[in-house]
C-alpha cells in the first residue's frame, strides 16, 4: 500500500496546476470564489479555454478528440480545478450525452454532435424527470409517436437544469405505451428551436433560476434523431447514469467549501476571539474535515479500482450519500459562522454598486445552503441510493 | 399541572389562526416579500385590529397580555403563516424597551404602536458584534446639553419602515439607548430584501444630533433592560419556528400521503414513515422547550429556560426543516412552494440573538455557574 501519487501523477498534478494558473480567468475564479454563479457567457468562455488546451474531454476517448485520462488523473484535475475556484463543467453533453453517443449512437450521430459539444456550439439539458416521474423515472410519460420520417412528441419535462441556455435536449420518452414500463422508452435527441417547444422557469428557494419546465406541443423530431434502437432507450439511459456519477464524491468542492469556513471562522471574532477558537464551533469543523479526509481516501480507493477497469457499483452509491451528507454540513457550518450577516438576501445586497453589506464572504452563504439541499434530491436521491446499497447486502443483488 | 391555554389565549389563538389562513395565504405572502416595502401596511392595521400587537403588553401598559405564554400563542401562529410582518421587532422588542425605560412621553409611542399607527426598529447590532448584547462600539459625546452618535449598526430588521429607531450607543462604560426619529439628520439607511422575507438595513450615524429627550431610561445602565427584552424576543423566536415547524410537518405528512412513486404513495416507505416519526418526536420536544421559555420567562430560571428552548429549537429546527425538504424531493426546492419560505423561516430564525451554538454556550455558562 502506497497512499502517496506516483512520480507521474505529481508531475500530471503540477501541470494541471500551472495550467489554471495561468489560463484560468481571475475574474471567473473570483465570482466561484464568492459563491456566484456565470452565466451561460461564462461558461462558454471557460469551455473554450478548455477546449484549446485539449482537456475539455478527459473522460472522451483520443478518436473523439478527448484527452482519454485515467480515473486517477481526472481526479488530480477536479480536485486542482476545485481548488483554484474554476468554474464547474456543465456536465450534460460533455460526460453524460457524449459517452452515450461514443457507445450506442451512429456513426452520423457521432461525426455531427461530438465536435459540436467540444466546440460549444451546442447546449445540451437533460430531459429525463417529469411531473409524475422523480425517483420512479420509468413511470414517464412524454410520448413520442412514430409518423413516416418523424415521431410528433407530447408532454412534459421538467427539472431541466439550465434548459434556459440550451439549444439541444436529449430526452427520455415512450414509443411503446403497451410494453412494460421500462421496455417502452426511447432516447431522443431534440432540437430546443422546434416549434411547439415552451421553456418556463422555475425559480428555487434561494431566488435562482436554474431548472425549467420544458413542454412539448406536437413537436416534429426526425427519426434520425433517435438514438439506437427505440424502446431500448433504458439501457441507454442506465449507462449515461453511471457516467452522471462520475466525481460524485465532490471532495474536491468540500475541500474548497471547508478551506472557505476557515478563512471566514479566522475573520469572524467572537468575544474578541476568533471563531475558529471557539472549542464548539471549531469541534463542528474538525468533525467535518475528519469525515473528509475519510472520505477522500474511499474516493480513491474506488477511482484506484476504477482506473485499471473495474467498474464501480455499488460504491458509486455511496461516494453519493457521504459526499453529499459532507458538502451539505459544510454549507451548514459557513451559513453559522457568518452570524447575523447570513440574513440577507445576498443576490440584491451583494450586487450592484451598492455599498456593500457585511463581509464579502458572508453574502452568499445561506442562499448556497438552501440550494445545496438539492445535492441528496438529485442524480438519484439519497434514499434510493441507501436503497440500492442495501439490496446489494440483503438481497444477493 | 395544567397544560391548556386560558381561555383568553385559546380565543387568541384561535382568531389569528383564523385570521392568518383566510388572509395571508401563500400568494399574499409572495407577494409582499416582492414588494418594495417588504411588508403590508393593510396585513399591519388588521392584524392591530385583531389585538395581536396588544396581546404583546400588560394592561398597565395598555394591553392584554404581555405574558410569556401570551408572546408564546401569537408568534406560533406567525410562524404558522410565515409572517414576514416585523411583529417581533416593532411591537415586542421596541415596544418593550420603550415600557420597560421609557418616560411618559416615550411611553405614549406604546399607545400608537398597539393602535398599528407605528414601526419602531432596534438599531443595536454592529458589524464586529455577533450576538453578544454588550458588543456595542457606536460612542456618544456630550456636547452642552445635545448628544451627538457616531456608529454603523448591522442588519437593522424593519430599519426602513420604522418612524424611530431605538439606537444602542456605549457612555460611562454603560450602554445607552436613544429613541431617534427616522430622517434625523446624520442618520443614513442601506436597505436590502432578507432571503427570509421582510426587510433590513445597515444604518450609518454621523454625527447624529439629539436632545437630551432621546435618551430612553438611565444613561449608561441599559444592558439589563435590553436584556430582559431580548429574553422575550427568544420565546418569540422559539414559538415562530415552533409553528414553521408544525406547518412543515404538516405539509410533509400530507406529501407523503399523496404523493406517488412506483405506484403507490411515497409515504408507504418505511425509510420515509421513521423519517417522520423522528420529526413528530423533536416537534413535541420542540413544544415543551417552548413552554418552558414562556413560563419561566418571569422567573429566575428564565435565561438557562431559554438558552436550553433555543438550542433545541435550533437543533429540531434545522431537521425538520431539511427532512421535509428532502422528503418532498424537487418540489420543496421551488421558491412558490409554501415549504420552501417556511424552510427558510426555520433556518434562519437561528442568525437572531444568538445560533444553536451561542445558547449552548450560554446554557454550559449558566449551569456552571
Ligand atoms: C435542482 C435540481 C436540478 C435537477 N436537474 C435535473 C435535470 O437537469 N434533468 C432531469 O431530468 N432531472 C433533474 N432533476 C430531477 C431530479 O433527478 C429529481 O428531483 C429526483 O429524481 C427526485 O425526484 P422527485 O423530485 O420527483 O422526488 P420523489 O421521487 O417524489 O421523491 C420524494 C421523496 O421520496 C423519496 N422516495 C421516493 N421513492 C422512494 C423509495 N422507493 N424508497 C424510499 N424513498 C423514496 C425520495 O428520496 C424523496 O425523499 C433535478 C432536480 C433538482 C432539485
Ligand atoms: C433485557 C430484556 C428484557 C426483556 N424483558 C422481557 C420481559 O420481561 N417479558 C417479555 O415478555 N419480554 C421481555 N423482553 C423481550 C422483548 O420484548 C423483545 O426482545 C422485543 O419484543 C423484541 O423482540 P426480539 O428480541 O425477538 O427482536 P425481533 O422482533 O426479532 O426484532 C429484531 C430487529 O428487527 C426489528 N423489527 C422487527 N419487526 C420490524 C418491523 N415490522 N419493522 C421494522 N423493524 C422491525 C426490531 O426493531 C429489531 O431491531 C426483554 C428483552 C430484553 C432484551
Amino acid at each position: 500500500m502506497d497512499l502517496s501519487y506516483s512520480p507521474e501523477e505529481i508531475a500530471f498534478r503540477d501541470e494541471v496546476r500551472a495550467f489554471l494558473d495561468a489560463k484560468l480567468p481571475k475574474e471567473m475564479s473570483d465570482v466561484i470564489r464568492a459563491g456566484g454563479e456565470l452565466g451561460k457567457e461564462g461558461h462558454d468562455r471557460w469551455h473554450a479555454i478548455l477546449n484549446e488546451q485539449g482537456w475539455l474531454a478527459p473522460n472522451w476517448p483520443k478518436e473523439f478528440g478527448g484527452a482519454e485520462w485515467n480515473a486517477v488523473q481526472r481526479h488530480i484535475f477536479e480536485e486542482e480545478c476545485a481548488a483554484a475556484y474554476a468554474p464547474r463543467i456543465v456536465p450534460f453533453g460533455l460526460s453524460m450525452l457524449a459517452p452515450v453517443l461514443q457507445k450506442f449512437g451512429s456513426k452520423e450521430q457521432q461525426d455531427h454532435y461530438l465536435p459540436r459539444i467540444l466546440s460549444g456550439e451546442d447546449w445540451w439539458c437533460q430531459g429525463y424527470s417529469e411531473p409524475g416521474a422523480g425517483s420512479d423515472l420509468a413511470s414517464l410519460k412524454t410520448k413520442a409517436v412514430r409518423d413516416g420520417d418523424h415521431y410528433i412528441v407530447n408532454g412534459q419535462k421538467t427539472w431541466t437544469t439550465l434548459g434556459q441556455y440550451a439549444n439541444w435536449i436529449f430526452c427520455l420518452v415512450r414509443t411503446d405505451p403497451e410494453a412494460k414500463q421500462q421496455e417502452g422508452i426511447s432516447f431522443l435527441l431534440i432540437d430546443m428551436n422546434t416549434p411547439g417547444i415552451e421553456v418556463r422557469p422555475i425559480i428555487l428557494l434561494d431566488g435562482t433560476h436554474e431548472v425549467n419546465e420544458v413542454w412539448f406541443t406536437d413537436v416534429k423530431v426526425p427519426v434520425e434523431n433517435l438514438v439506437g434502437e427505440e424502446n431500448k432507450g433504458w439501457t441507454y439511459a442506465k449507462y449515461l447514469l453511471t457516467h452522471e456519477r462520475t466525481n460524485i464524491a465532490g471532495v474536491g468542492f468540500s475541500q474548497a467549501g471547508l478551506n472557505a469556513v476557515k478563512r471566514m471562522a479566522k475573520a469572524e471574532k467572537h468575544k474578541g476571539k476568533p471563531l475558529i477558537e471557539n472549542p464548539h464551533f471549531a469541534a463542528r469543523v474538525a468533525q467535518v474535515e475528519i469525515d473528509l479526509m475519510a472520505m477522500s481516501t474511499t474516493n480513491l480507493r474506488i477511482i484506484s479500482k476504477a482506473a485499471v477497469g473495474q467498474a464501480p457499483g455499488v460504491e458509486a452509491s455511496m461516494l453519493k450519500v457521504k459526499g453529499t451528507i459532507i458538502r451539505q454540513e459544510i454549507n451548514d457550518l459557513a451559513r453559522r459562522a457568518a452570524g447575523p450577516y447570513a440574513m440577507p438576501f445576498a443576490s440584491e445586497a451583494v450586487e450592484g454598486d451598492n455599498m456593500p453589506v457585511g463581509p464579502d464572504y458572508a453574502g452568499p452563504v445561506a442562499a448556497q445552503y438552501f440550494n445545496n439541499r438539492k445535492l441528496s434530491i438529485f442524480g438519484g436521491s439519497n434514499e434510493i441510493q441507501r436503497g440500492i446499497i442495501a439490496k446489494t447486502m440483503l438481497a444477493g443483488g | 399541572m395544567n397544560f391548556d391555554l386560558t381561555e383568553e389565549r385559546q380565543m387568541l389563538q384561535d382568531t389569528l389562526r383564523r385570521f392568518l389562513r383566510d388572509r395571508y395565504t401563500t400568494e399574499t405572502r409572495n407577494t409582499i416579500i416582492d414588494s418594495e416595502a417588504g411588508l403590508s401596511a393593510e396585513i399591519w392595521g388588521e392584524l392591530a385590529e385583531l389585538g395581536v400587537l396588544g396581546a404583546l403588553f400588560s394592561e398597565d401598559q395598555g394591553g392584554f397580555g404581555g405574558a410569556g405564554f401570551d408572546i408564546a400563542v401569537v408568534f406560533e401562529e406567525l410562524g404558522r403563516a410565515g409572517v414576514v410582518e416585523p411583529v417581533l421587532d416593532t411591537a415586542l422588542i421596541c415596544g418593550g424597551l420603550l415600557t420597560e425605560l421609557g418616560d411618559d412621553d416615550q411611553r405614549q409611542l406604546v399607545e400608537e404602536l398597539i393602535g398599528g399607527a407605528l414601526h419602531l426598529a432596534l438599531a443595536h447590532s454592529e458589524p464586529g458584534s455577533r450576538y453578544d448584547l454588550d458588543a456595542v462600539e457606536t460612542q456618544i459625546v456630550q456636547n452642552g446639553s445635545d448628544i451627538v452618535l457616531n456608529g454603523r449598526k448591522a442588519v437593522v430588521v424593519n430599519a426602513e419602515a420604522a418612524d424611530h429607531l431605538i439606537v444602542s450607543a456605549r457612555e460611562a462604560g454603560g450602554l445607552s439607548l436613544f429613541v431617534v426619529p427616522s430622517g434625523t439628520a446624520g442618520v443614513s439607511l442601506r436597505g436590502y430584501p432578507m432571503l427570509a422575507g421582510g426587510r433590513a438595513a445597515e444604518v450609518m450615524l454621523d454625527d447624529v444630533q439629539l436632545p437630551e429627550s432621546a435618551r430612553l431610561g438611565a444613561g449608561g445602565r441599559a444592558l439589563s433592560a435590553l436584556e430582559a427584552v431580548i429574553a422575550r424576543a427568544n420565546v418569540a423566536l422559539a414559538a415562530e419556528a415552533l409553528g414553521a415547524m408544525e406547518t412543515a410537518t404538516a405539509l410533509t405528512r400530507e406529501y407523503l400521503l399523496t404523493r406517488k412513486q412506483f405506484g403507490r404513495p411515497i409515504g408507504t416507505f418505511q425509510a420515509l414513515q421513521h423519517r417522520m416519526a423522528d420529526l413528530l418526536i423533536e416537534m413535541e420536544q420542540a413544544r415543551s422547550a417552548v413552554i418552558n421559555a414562556a413560563g419561566y420567562l418571569e422567573t429566575d430560571q428564565r435565561d438557562k429556560q431559554i438558552a436550553s428552548a433555543r438550542n433545541l429549537i435550533g437543533r429540531a429546527g434545522r431537521l425538520v426543516a431539511e427532512e421535509a425538504i428532502q422528503l418532498h424531493g424537487g418540489i420543496a426546492m421551488t421558491q412558490e412552494y409554501e415549504l420552501a419560505h417556511i424552510a427558510k423561516r426555520i433556518v434562519m430564525t437561528d442568525h437572531r440573538f444568538g445560533d444553536t451554538d451561542y445558547h449552548l454556550e450560554r446554557f454550559i455558562e449558566l449551569s456552571a455557574a
